[in-house]
């Protein structure tokens, strides 16, 4: 049940002679060669993306060498860190993160402990209906949501459709099923001893949840967050739908539609602004990769 | 995991004899609670994606200004257009072309990691993740800008070999190949994880098994790896080919479903019907047919969560 259990050492092999430690020499050796081929396949476009961002439009559209840059300038990083444009689709979406994940974790995390621990007329039932959700692609709703928001404009006059903010009634439907789904895993995997003996000395069910199921699950919890906010950050579907104005985008869109439009792309501005994009998922990974890898697993294995 | 014991009515006990005194109220306020714990989820659940859902059937039946009800008006006009026809067959190629290398690739590169000496795993995986930690809408710039008719990268590597220019967006079947290669690259990595961590759960003795009964690689594969993640391969695949058929970010930026809407998956063109022509109608016709590879994965899913019910 432990999902964390992936990122301990695998079982120690003996050291074996003759013909098999000689194939097993060998197996290494086209190990490594295949490794180093697939991670230059998997990291040719991200360094491109550096190549790129640190050339000017000159050098670009000279024809060198693209894979070496030449004469290295940051004016690209300064250009669009200068430009209120960009910080303005950088601050949506942080905002739009950091808000989704706090809703999702409020919505998940309490529903996730009654499912697990405290069972009700239709818990089992829910809990599924919850994984189901999951696998309800948002190209499939786009367009009654759409519709929906549009008609709840008309008849309450409230506007949400082209401001930031209506995506945080519309991101939670693609992280609370996930993160509630894990959430459940990670609860169900805490021996029931500790919160009976938690009810026995007179908790009640909220103070169980927060001393004892939070601080037990956090792995569980750092990467439910973790996934949440990826997902939020690099949604592009919804916000390229709902919102319009340059002022109400979020990143992703921003690049796309704002630096891909007119006549002349330029590349080296449109690569640094994806590198910059790209670039709080890769912190996070960075420093937190086994909670990503954690919840990356626990989503699957446990479907 | 879970304990799916549906009770029959709210006050079932669990143990009638743990409280003495005002046990049915306890017990009442304990599923009181649980349910106003988990109302903000179904409230979420009910209002943004159940009912959109059911909505999406309605609006299908409307007409474009979508003041008259037209029954199965938008499916008829669509089977009469060629574009639906492309647009079907591409979105099955995509799909299972695209699931198919992912699975492949994903699998093959989790031998290589695993065979690698355990302390240096960690390295090669942290690398390898990259491609999908990367927001798909970002790294697919990269690969447009990698694809560009003039100054493609590719190209003048390939030019370096003498191979003449690749037209990677412009013509009909390299910019097919062109939109799965950057979903294989995104997606990859993803079935790589699953499988590693799948493989790492595979008992060592039963290898030490297969080797003694003088078992050569490719049998240790067949008849000890893969039925061994057979449930794992198969929950991935299914979950990929519901991502893939309803991809959107790779499309649309690498080619808009260009040329020639040779690209289209369904939800591109729901995209362009929908929200660029103003069709909402039609354009939630065309996601409509997103539903049977879903009621497919929800039979599957269903089936594995009764059995995983019952196994705890």
């Amino acid at each position: 049940m432990s999902t964390l259990a992936i990122d301990k050492a695998g079982p120690s092999r003996q050291v074996k002679h003759g013909s098999i430690s000689r194939d097993r020499a060998w197996a290494l050796r086209w190990s490594y060669f295949f490794l180093i081929l697939f991670s230059i396949m998997a990291l040719t476009p991200p360094l491109y993306m550096v190549i790129t961002s640190l050339k000017s439009s000159a050098e670009i559209s000279a024809a060198t060498n693209p894979w070496w840059v030449f004469h290295p300038t940051l004016s690209n990083y300064k250009e669009l860190l200068g430009s209120s444009q960009y910080l303005r689709f950088f601050l949506n979406s942080a905002m739009v993160s950091v808000f989704v994940v706090v809703i999702t974790m409020l919505i998940s995390v309490p529903a996730a402990f009654a499912l697990s621990r405290m069972k009700f007329w239709g818990s089992a039932t829910l809990a599924t209906g919850v994984f189901l959700t999951y696998l309800i692609p948002d190209s499939l709703l786009f367009l009654p949501l759409f519709k929906m928001f549009a008609v709840i404009g008309d008849w309450t006059g409230i506007q949400l459709i082209n401001r930031w903010y209506v995506l945080l009634f519309i991101y939670p439907t693609l992280t609370v099923p996930f993160c509630t789904w894990i959430m459940i895993g990670y609860f169900a995997s805490i021996p029931k001893e500790l919160d009976e003996a938690a009810i026995i000395d007179g908790a009640s069910w909220l103070q169980t949840l927060t001393r004892i199921f939070i601080p037990v699950a956090l792995p569980g919890l750092i990467a439910a967050t973790i996934f949440a906010f990826t997902v939020s950050w690099s949604q592009f579907l919804y916000p390229m739908v709902f919102t319009t104005s340059t002022d109400q985008l979020v990143l992703p869109v921003g690049i796309v539609t704002t630096l891909i439009k007119g006549d002349v792309f330029n590349w080296g501005q449109i690569m640094t602004g994806a590198l910059l994009g790209a670039a709080p998922p890769l912190i996070i990974y960075a420093f937190l990769m086994d909670y990503y890898i954690a919840g990356l697993t626990a989503g699957a294995t446990k479907g | 995991m879970v304990d799916v014991a549906v009770q029959p009515n709210r006050i079932a006990p669990a143990r009638p004899a743990a409280r003495k005194s005002g046990l049915k109220t306890a017990l009442k306020r304990k599923s009181t609670t649980a349910f106003l714990m988990t109302l903000p989820l179904i409230l979420l659940i009910g209002i943004l994606v159940v009912y959109p859902a059911l909505y999406s059937l309605h609006l299908a039946t409307l007409n474009k200004s979508m003041h008259k009800f037209v029954g199965f008006g938008n499916f008829i006009f669509l089977f009469k257009r060629d574009t639906f026809w492309l647009v079907v067959k591409q979105s099955c190629i995509f799909a299972l072309t695209a699931v198919f290398f992912k699975v492949l690739l994903g699998f093959i590169v989790a031998h290589f990691v695993h065979n690698v000496p355990a302390n240096k795993q960690r390295r090669w995986r942290g690398m390898l993740l990259v491609p999908w930690v990367i927001p798909p809408a970002m790294s697919t710039l990269a690969w447009l800008w990698l694809f560009d008719p003039s100054y493609s990268a590719f190209n003048y590597t390939l030019s370096l070999f003498g191979i003449g220019p690749v037209p990677w967006l412009g013509d009909a079947n390299w910019a097919r190949f062109s939109v799965i290669l950057v979903n294989v690259w995104y997606g990859a990595p993803f079935f790589l994880i699953m499988y590693l961590a799948a493989l790492k759960s595979v008992p060592e003795q039963l290898y030490e098994a297969a080797a003694i009964d003088g078992a050569n690689w490719w049998q240790r594969i067949w008849f000890v790896t893969l039925p061994m993640m057979r449930n794992i391969i198969a929950i991935t695949t299914l979950f990929s080919l519901i991502v893939t058929f309803a991809n959107f970010d790779i499309v649309r930026i690498l080619t808009s479903g260009g040329p020639l809407d040779h690209t289209h998956l369904f939800a591109t063109w729901a995209f362009k019907l929908g929200i660029e022509s103003g069709d909402i109608p039609l354009g939630a016709s065309v996601s409509l047919f997103m539903f049977p590879i879903l009621a497919i994965a929800a039979i599957f899913i269903l089936r594995d969560v009764t059995k995983r019910g019952n196994e705890a």
